[in-house]
């Protein structure tokens, strides 16, 4: 169990986080998304007691994080796979982080086991490449046996088997009782692992909510027909007001603020033959872009209209 | 795949393990600089340095001996100059020991580290002391080499001395203790500045700039100079001749570990404040 409460973190004149407050329970993988800048590495740092709230607090099953007897044994966490000396070995890269904690050493050689890097255990890790890299970060994490863990981005430079193995690992973790927090800034991905959504945006919490209910919230979706009397329809759809947009083919209007079956109504009351008629909803990184639009720092121009179907 | 790996984590989880200490921690750091190679190259350099170095002068001094004024024989302390190599040597052990914590900075590994050990007092006093008492040996058995090559190189050239002779025993330990101390400086003063490039520039400015740009400077800056700046002050500890305007070996060193442990203060002070 992770406990946020009104945590602000201030650089300067930028606000990097902004009173968030959260708790993040045991048994479920937790997807902590949003834009990039958005302030979750932040929160996952003052998590782990690298940076200092400017204000408010965070604890790590009721203590904060320095605060923890032998913390590798309660919390891992992967921030950084590329964070490591590159002229250690893999397994000393292991073993100097489980002495710290009184690990012992046959359980190094158990996580990079389970990680798939044994082979490689002996190697230099300046010689790993990033998806190497981020299997070690996990490999450290899972050290421990920690019953909380933090991952910021685990799935960074993964192959699909790389993707579909993390996904797994996080339903495992998260199916054995643990408190199972990972960060994201692709909403697909977090659709596919989480159970549970904290999303923020410029420092600030814009949802904490089941992934089923974020889906069931999701914003406008619009109406696809095609119809041989599309013109017709699409101006009674108006007299009605319904929002119509026509595309390059003539025989196909897109419609908002009305649903499907309202649509398929007024099509038979005016005799309006329909080829097609379909409900579009919008996808959950759509939904996800609709909710952090305005939250976004660093936005290519024009790209505010790039959200076709909530349009 | 995941095997004993991830056990499920039931409510005796906790019962399993015993807090983590500092000696802990020690082992950690133990592991993590003789895991890396530029430990081993650093501590080669030091031990030809000290031993190789400390020959060459030795016996250039012997052969010099016999044509040099009054003076440089009223001043002659054959004890260091056996010891001279430990001058250049000394470089190797401040860039180690900048680099053990720097390089920690430059690549990342510190937010690593201050994760697993969050008492980050712990971290700074566990890697001082691993790399205190790896110099402490180094540096004895470098300076106690030199010392045994250097006076047989001496003798039948030039007075030479022996370890009973008064001095001359605490000159060649004290060599060690020297760069045992400058260790933890270099430590330290890794710690503070974070950058490896910088830190280790400044450690050159303390230990030859300041000093080689002060015997340029009239003698009202020069003795002041000679006498109390740290690592002047501590190198006194050996010398078996007691020059002007230098402090006696055991104040002077005094002066140089009052150095060191304010500096180390300040690196502690700001490891713990500042945000990883």
């Amino acid at each position: 169990m992770i406990e946020a409460r009104g945590l602000v973190k201030r650089y300067g004149a930028t606000m990097a986080v902004n009173d968030l407050s959260f708790s993040i329970r045991p048994g479920l993988v937790t997807g902590f998304l949003g834009p990039n800048g958005a302030g979750k590495t932040t929160t996952m740092r003052m998590i782990l007691g690298l940076d200092a709230p400017t204000q408010g607090s965070v604890t790590v099953d009721g203590r904060s994080y320095r605060d923890l007897p032998a913390p590798m044994r309660e919390v891992g966490a992967l921030l950084d796979a590329r964070a490591l000396h590159g002229g250690r070995r893999a397994f000393h890269h292991l073993l100097c982080l489980a002495q710290s904690n009184d690990i012992p050493r046959r359980r190094v050689d158990e996580v990079l086991r389970t990680v798939g890097l044994e082979d490689v255990a002996r190697r230099r890790v300046k010689g790993f490449s990033l998806g190497m890299s981020q299997r070690l970060g996990i490999a450290l994490a899972l050290l421990g046996d920690p019953a909380v863990l933090i991952f910021d981005e685990p799935v960074n430079g993964l192959d699909p088997d790389g993707i579909h193995w993390v996904r797994t690992l996080m339903r495992e973790l998260a199916a054995g009782g643990r408190t199972v927090l990972v960060s994201s800034h692709l909403m697909s991905e977090m659709a596919l692992t989480a159970d549970h959504l904290l999303v923020i945006g410029k420092g600030r919490l814009i949802a904490d909510t089941s992934v089923d209910e974020f889906v069931r919230s999701s914003p406008q979706q619009s109406v696809h027909v095609r119809s041989p009397q599309a013109a017709e329809l699409a101006a009674r759809l108006r007299q009605a007001g319904a929002g119509v947009q026509a595309g390059t083919d003539p025989d196909v209007i897109e419609i908002t603020g009305m649903d499907s079956a309202e649509v398929g109504k007024l099509a038979a009351a005016h005799a309006i033959t329909l080829f097609e008629l379909i409900p579009v909803r919008a996808s959950l990184e759509e939904a996800f872009m609709e909710l952090t639009r305005d939250s976004v720092e660093y936005q290519a121009a024009g790209a505010t209209g790039a959200t076709g179907a909530t349009r | 795949m995941t095997d004993a790996a991830i056990a499920p984590a039931g409510p005796d989880h906790r019962a399993a393990f015993r807090p983590a200490t500092f000696a802990d921690v020690l082992r950690s750091e133990w592991t993590k600089l003789r895991s890396v190679r530029s430990t081993f190259w650093a501590l080669t350099v030091t031990v030809v340095l000290g031993i190789g170095l400390g020959a060459a002068i030795s016996a250039a001094a012997a052969h010099g001996y016999a044509s040099s004024s009054v003076s440089a024989k009223l001043s002659w302390d054959p004890t260091n100059i056996s010891l001279s190599g430990m001058i250049i040597a000394q470089l190797a052990i401040a860039v180690l020991g900048v680099l053990c914590i720097s390089s920690e900075y430059s690549s990342g590994m510190i937010r690593t580290s201050l994760i697993a050990v969050p008492k980050r007092g712990r971290v700074l006093a566990a890697k001082s002391l691993v790399f205190a008492a790896v110099t402490f040996v180094v540096g004895e058995v470098v300076s106690f080499v030199a010392f045994f090559v250097g006076q047989a190189l001496i003798s039948g050239h030039a007075p030479h001395a022996a370890l009973g002779d008064p001095g001359v025993a605490r000159a060649v330990v004290g060599a060690g203790l020297y760069l045992t101390a400058l260790a933890v400086l270099s430590v330290a003063a890794g710690t503070l500045l974070r950058h490896p490039a910088a830190a280790i520039a400044c450690m050159v400015g303390v230990l030859f700039v300041l000093p080689g740009v002060a015997q340029a400077l009239p003698d009202s800056w020069r003795n002041p100079v000679n006498e109390f700046w740290p690592t002047q002050a501590g190198g006194q500890l050996a010398s078996v001749h007691i020059s002007a305007h230098t402090l006696q070996p055991w104040p002077g060193f005094g002066v140089m570990c009052l150095f060191v442990a304010i500096v180390y203060a300040i690196a502690w002070t700001l490891l713990d404040r500042r945000d990883a």
